[in-house]
């Protein structure tokens, strides 16, 4: 079904999403001029294929469960933010806090994302094709952050359990956030992420693996400086 | 929050759809800034006559027109709405000294030989209506919707800011160390006529401009000096620049196409361009400043 967004209100067509019929089959949309409307496709839950062709503006798929959603163009702050499941493949560039505070599902972006990309993410998997920009993976708590390009600075500032793989160069790592060695569950985990977002030219052995130092995992007064 | 917008045509192909393409973009920005709107546009000018933008607030025109045809000979005057552009071969200290003394009521938004600046209270869509922005041409254009913080909602508080011939600025976002600038700048000769934060950044622009720096290392310079949010749109006859502090929480995306380049808070505001689906699209990188035509 072919949703226009040039003649249809924003709020309709995100309620006609929101409020599928499960018994209909027919799970099949595509979004035509979304001209940089906020909050399209934001809060769907139930199994949705979904095509938005043109640039998307702030939150778009926020909130996401379950749902497939493709963006043909670039995307606006805080796409996917929070989502919990589902798959959000944005084939633009993505602006700051792309995949925020998500707690699952996989959001795959084709470009770069710029400054905050899964910024306080909690289980999502963001893969990148290009690069992200300044205080990504800042206070990540779950999950995987795969880069294939670089990272802006200070990388995984303060983070907790999450994995962050970066292929290209890093201009600087945040507070407590230190470099790890592959191990074997790493690279099948890597590959698998990989293998999910269509990327045949990457070796998940060439990618170099950060996480936490937990130093600052937990309040010690010994370490108040770096705070 | 605030709006801000900026459009430069890289070819004369849409010289004519200046102002409506603009306009659109103010339009599209009213949800970022319903407080106030403005906008300045500059055209290829003659570089004998000079242009000032006056905002005539209470005062009625045709009384304006006879008063000030008795000082100064030779000038021509057009209306819109409140807004008077008056050009004349009068230089600018003389006659800003001339207005300040005799009609005390008028505000004086800007000047120089190729600007044009209008700005008023209300909704931006009022706003572009009453200026009749559609209607105007030129080589390019910055606009400004306003979502007030730091200072009153009036047209001395509203963007662009224009501190220096055929010098403009827009703002979205807030400066910290505005009062201490300030200061300094008075001292070395600027004047101010508002409490605004912009008015200070526009100020430290044409202060720069004045030391023979060029825009773009003035916008350098100004990533050290200026404290605070912002993104920033400053304008001179030639062309345009635009930057983003180090933080970068403001936010910004530009739009190049072979003939024209947009820049926009958000992409909302230029989805109505003429093939902006084929535009080369990116957000500009904190602390770089970019810039065309200067």
């Amino acid at each position: 079904m072919k949703l226009d967004l040039k003649k249809l209100k924003l709020r309709k067509v995100n309620e006609q999403l929101q409020s599928i019929d499960r018994k209909i089959n027919d799970r099949n949309f595509t979004i035509i001029n979304p001209e940089g409307n906020h909050a399209v496709c934001a809060g769907l839950t139930e199994e949705l294929n979904i095509n938005i062709k043109g640039h998307v503006g702030y939150y778009c798929a926020g909130m996401n469960q379950k749902a497939n959603i493709t963006i043909e163009g670039n995307v606006g702050t805080g796409v996917a933010e929070n989502m919990m499941s589902g798959k959000v493949h944005v084939k633009g560039n993505a602006s700051q806090s792309a995949g925020a505070t998500a707690h699952g599902g996989l959001l795959i972006i084709d470009g770069d994302a710029s400054s905050r990309c899964g910024i306080s993410m909690k289980g999502v998997d963001i893969v990148v094709k290009g690069s992200v920009g300044h205080m990504s993976g800042f206070m990540s708590q779950a999950g995987n952050l795969v880069v294939c390009g670089d990272a802006g600075e200070a990388l995984g500032d303060s983070l907790y359990e999450t994995n962050i793989y970066i292929k290209g160069k890093v201009k600087s790592l945040g507070a407590d956030c230190v470099e790890k060695k592959m191990d074997k569950k790493h690279i099948k985990k890597l590959n698998l992420l990989l293998q999910e977002a269509n990327i045949k030219n990457q070796k998940a052995e060439s990618f170099k693996r950060y996480g936490s130092a937990k130093k600052l995992y937990n309040f010690k007064i010994d370490n108040i400086s770096n705070y | 929050m605030c709006g801000i917008v900026g459009i430069y045509l890289k070819t004369k192909k849409f010289e004519n759809n200046l102002g409506k393409m603009l306009s659109g973009m103010l339009n599209n920005m009213e949800s970022r800034g319903p407080d106030s709107a403005g906008f300045a546009i500059y055209k290829n000018s003659d570089r004998k006559e000079y242009k000032y933008s006056l905002c005539i607030n209470n005062l009625d025109f045709s009384k304006f027109k006879k008063n000030i045809s008795q000082k100064i000979k030779n000038l021509k005057l057009n209306q819109y709405s409140d807004h008077v552009i008056l050009k004349t071969t009068e230089k600018p200290k003389k006659f800003i000294n001339l207005i300040n003394k005799e009609f005390p009521e008028i505000s004086i938004v800007g000047y120089g030989h190729s600007i044009e600046i209008f700005k008023q209270v209300g909704n931006p869509k009022d706003v572009v209506k009453k200026f009749n922005l559609e209607s105007f041409s030129g080589t390019h254009g910055i606009g400004h919707t306003r979502m007030a913080t730091e200072s009153a909602i009036t047209t001395d508080g509203s963007h662009p800011y224009s501190t220096g011939e055929d010098e403009c600025l827009v703002h979205n976002g807030s400066l910290s160390n505005h009062n201490n600038l300030r200061r300094e700048l008075k001292k070395k000769g600027n004047i101010f006529t508002s409490e605004n934060d912009t008015e200070v950044a526009a100020g430290y622009v044409s202060n720069s401009l004045s030391n023979n720096k060029s825009l773009k290392d003035t916008l350098v310079s100004g990533l050290k000096d200026l404290d605070g949010f912002y993104t920033f749109i400053a304008g001179t006859r030639k062309g345009f620049a635009v930057v983003r502090d180090e933080i970068a929480c403001k936010p910004a995306v530009i739009a190049e196409t072979k003939n024209y380049v947009a820049i926009a808070s958000e992409f909302q505001a230029m989805a109505h361009l003429p093939d902006v689906n084929n535009a080369k699209i990116f957000e500009p990188e904190p602390g770089i400043v970019y810039s065309w035509g200067n």
